[in-house]
């Protein structure tokens, strides 16, 4: 079945859907764009100290101008549209197939319309170990822009790849990433979904582990009018490590929704699920979370952990953690929480002298902390913690 | 300096008047301790004074060197100069101690239109302090008072109180918990912050912290009030008799 008869077959989502149940999908599949304010023109400044190769699209399609020179040792990047033979090439083990095998339990129509209708992305095929990270920057300079971007990423073995993304993208944002990591490898993930107030993303990140492997992927959201981030995690090779971790901060008409499923398919693996989020004045968030173990993945080391920080009696925080565990042999942990600030904690702060709004931001950058703490490069984690204080600091005017 | 009067103090969620009108004062360069039973109202006196939420004053004044501290936001109180080692001092995982202590610094200088402190001075600043405290570099990177033991959080809020240097100090049971060699390093810890510009008001349960922090005047404090002043011998009276033997001298 090609992914237009999937997308047929599973149809699109809407309230009824389980796992729809928070997040009103309508303004995703709505054949009319709602409009999105471009605020940065051209927001550059996060990672710039970081030596890297800059790969940019303008609302969601390549810009060669705005791009480095796409050669990087151990690194090879072909843009999708350029791929003329799909059939023959490496990706078409993973063009769309571990989308195809996503959609059970759960349908993910979005996904299968991302695999058939997307218009251009990078197959990026990683042989040894990069030499530096790989910035996939998604300008947004139309305000009616609806990008589709799908993006592949085969990881040889033993070969490393940090992959950083950047950008609002366009008004609507529909990308999917497939990663297929192969014995001991190694990828890294750092995403900064963009500034722009009132964008809509759709996204999937689709992770296939082989034995000793780690993929470790983190995203900070700071902005958006609705924002869905799917994350399918398949351990199938033994003592493979996967850590996916989320820092929001939402103000406002906001809607974030972190939906994740890892499955553990093969002995020794360690997974963590770390997401806080932040939020106010009417901003919500959502988590769903789920670890499956199969059977015979015996000692797997299993933990989730989501929590929300409401900064007033508006803002809302919807968990839905999930546990299904086929093996008897297993360690698997969760756990959710929703709070306010801590009233004590803020008393010290404030009789040093530090004013009730820093004093909340330096807690609130507390409480983000233990989800920024698992991108692994100090550099980068440093530079995310400034983009949040950044944030913060305009709030505060 | 501190000039406390009449004040009257009760909790804002229930109608318990904790203080029924207090009246001190203390100069500059003067230590001054309360003594007083469980429950007279000490640590609720140094709690409105810093303004901490949950107490509402139904009367009378508290002015620091011609700030009506009570009307004041609490960092307000502390940019004016008011300082309070807490009794229980809390713990806040995620942010840095160093970072803590230097932001408090960098906002108190910007509301008396300082320049900020270079991260460099800062640096420098807090390795002397730290090390006459006996401070290591481990507790300077840990969270704020996270994984510190009783006597290692003392410690850290009389270094904060000479990295800041307030005007008037209020040092809250900051006695309690900690063993003989832990209180005289905190004793000498806060003598060496005695000077002319600088007063001190000692809120004890004993008398031991004044061997070594040796006071001006005592206040005896019982139900919301101060009930006898003197000097310090009086700690000494209330060591041999206790708090009964002194109020039965008053009433």
């Amino acid at each position: 079945m090609d992914a237009r008869e999937r997308v047929l077959a599973l149809g699109l989502p809407g309230r009824r859907d389980e796992y729809w149940k928070y997040t009103r999908p309508e303004s995703l599949t709505d054949p009319e764009v709602a409009r999105a304010a471009v605020l940065v023109p051209y927001e550059a400044t996060l990672f710039d100290s970081v030596d890297r190769l800059r790969i940019v699209f303008i609302d969601g399609v390549f810009a060669p101008d705005l791009s480095d020179d796409l050669s990087l040792s151990g690194v090879h990047v072909e843009r999708l549209c350029e791929v003329s033979r799909m059939d023959i090439h490496w990706a078409s083990e993973l063009y769309g197939v571990l989308e195809a095998r996503s959609h059970s339990p759960i349908a993910r129509p979005l996904a299968a319309l991302n695999t058939a209708y997307a218009t251009d992305g990078v197959m990026i095929h990683v042989t040894e170990k990069a030499t530096k990270p790989v910035n996939l920057m998604y300008l947004h300079r139309s305000e009616t822009s609806d990008a589709i971007l799908h993006h592949c990423v085969k990881l040889e073995e033993g070969a490393d790849l940090t992959l950083l993304e950047t950008g609002p993208a366009a008004a609507r944002f529909n990308k999917s990433m497939e990663i297929d990591i192969a014995d001991g490898a190694a990828f890294h993930h750092v995403r900064a979904q963009g500034r722009d107030h009132e964008r809509r993303a759709m996204t999937h990140t689709f992770a296939r582990l082989g034995r000793e492997s780690v993929f470790k992927s983190f995203t900070v959201t700071v902005n958006g009018v609705l924002t869905r981030n799917e994350c399918v995690v398949e351990l199938v090779g033994p003592d493979a490590v996967a850590h996916v971790a989320g820092a929001v901060v939402g103000d406002g008409e906001f809607h974030h929704d972190d939906t994740v499923l890892v499955t553990h398919d093969a002995a020794g693996c360690r997974s963590r699920q770390v997401f806080k989020k932040v939020l106010r004045n009417g901003a919500t968030g959502v988590f769903q979370g789920k670890i499956l173990v199969r059977p015979g993945a015996q000692k797997t080391d299993g933990y989730q952990i989501s929590q929300s920080l409401l900064l007033d009696d508006d803002a809302q925080f919807y968990a839905k953690p999930e546990l299904e565990i086929y093996a008897d042999d297993v360690q698997c942990s969760h756990g959710s929480t929703s709070g306010a600030i801590d009233e004590e904690a803020l008393y010290y702060l404030r009789s040093r002298g530090i004013p009730r709004t820093e004093a909340q931001d330096m807690l609130v950058l507390a409480f983000l902390a233990e989800a920024i703490d698992e991108i692994e490069d100090g550099a980068l984690a440093r530079d995310i913690v400034a983009a949040v204080e950044a944030w913060l600091g305009r709030r505060r005017g | 300096m501190l000039e406390i009067k009449n004040l009257h103090a009760k909790l804002e969620e229930e109608d318990k008047v904790i203080l029924k009108g207090v009246d001190l004062t203390v100069g500059a360069g003067e230590v001054h301790a309360i003594m007083g039973p469980n429950g007279s109202g000490k640590s609720t006196l140094s709690y409105v004074l810093s303004g901490r939420d949950g107490y509402e004053v139904t009367e009378g004044s508290a002015v620091l060197s011609g700030h009506d501290v009570l009307e004041m936001e609490p960092e307000e109180r502390a940019a004016a100069g008011l300082f309070l080692a807490f009794q229980y001092p809390v713990e806040i995982p995620g942010v840095g101690n160093m970072t803590f202590l230097r932001t408090a610094m960098n906002a108190q200088r910007k509301v008396r239109e300082e320049e900020e402190i270079s991260a460099r001075d800062f640096l420098k600043l807090i390795r002397i302090k730290a090390d006459k405290l006996s401070i290591d570099a481990d507790m300077l990177k840990r969270p704020v008072n996270v994984g510190f033991s009783g006597g290692e959080k003392k410690r850290n809020e009389i270094l904060q109180m000479a990295i800041l240097e307030p005007r008037m100090c209020i040092l809250d049971e900051t006695d309690s918990g900690l063993d003989v060699d832990a209180m005289k390093l905190v004793a000498a810890g806060v003598n060496a912050l005695r000077d002319d510009g600088r007063g001190f008001l000692v809120i004890t349960h004993y008398q031991r912290l004044l061997n070594h922090l040796v006071p001006d005047v005592v206040h005896i404090m019982v139900d919301g009030r101060i009930v006898r002043v003197g000097g310090k011998e009086l700690a000494l009276e209330v060591e041999e008799n206790g708090y009964s033997g002194i109020l039965e001298g008053v009433s």
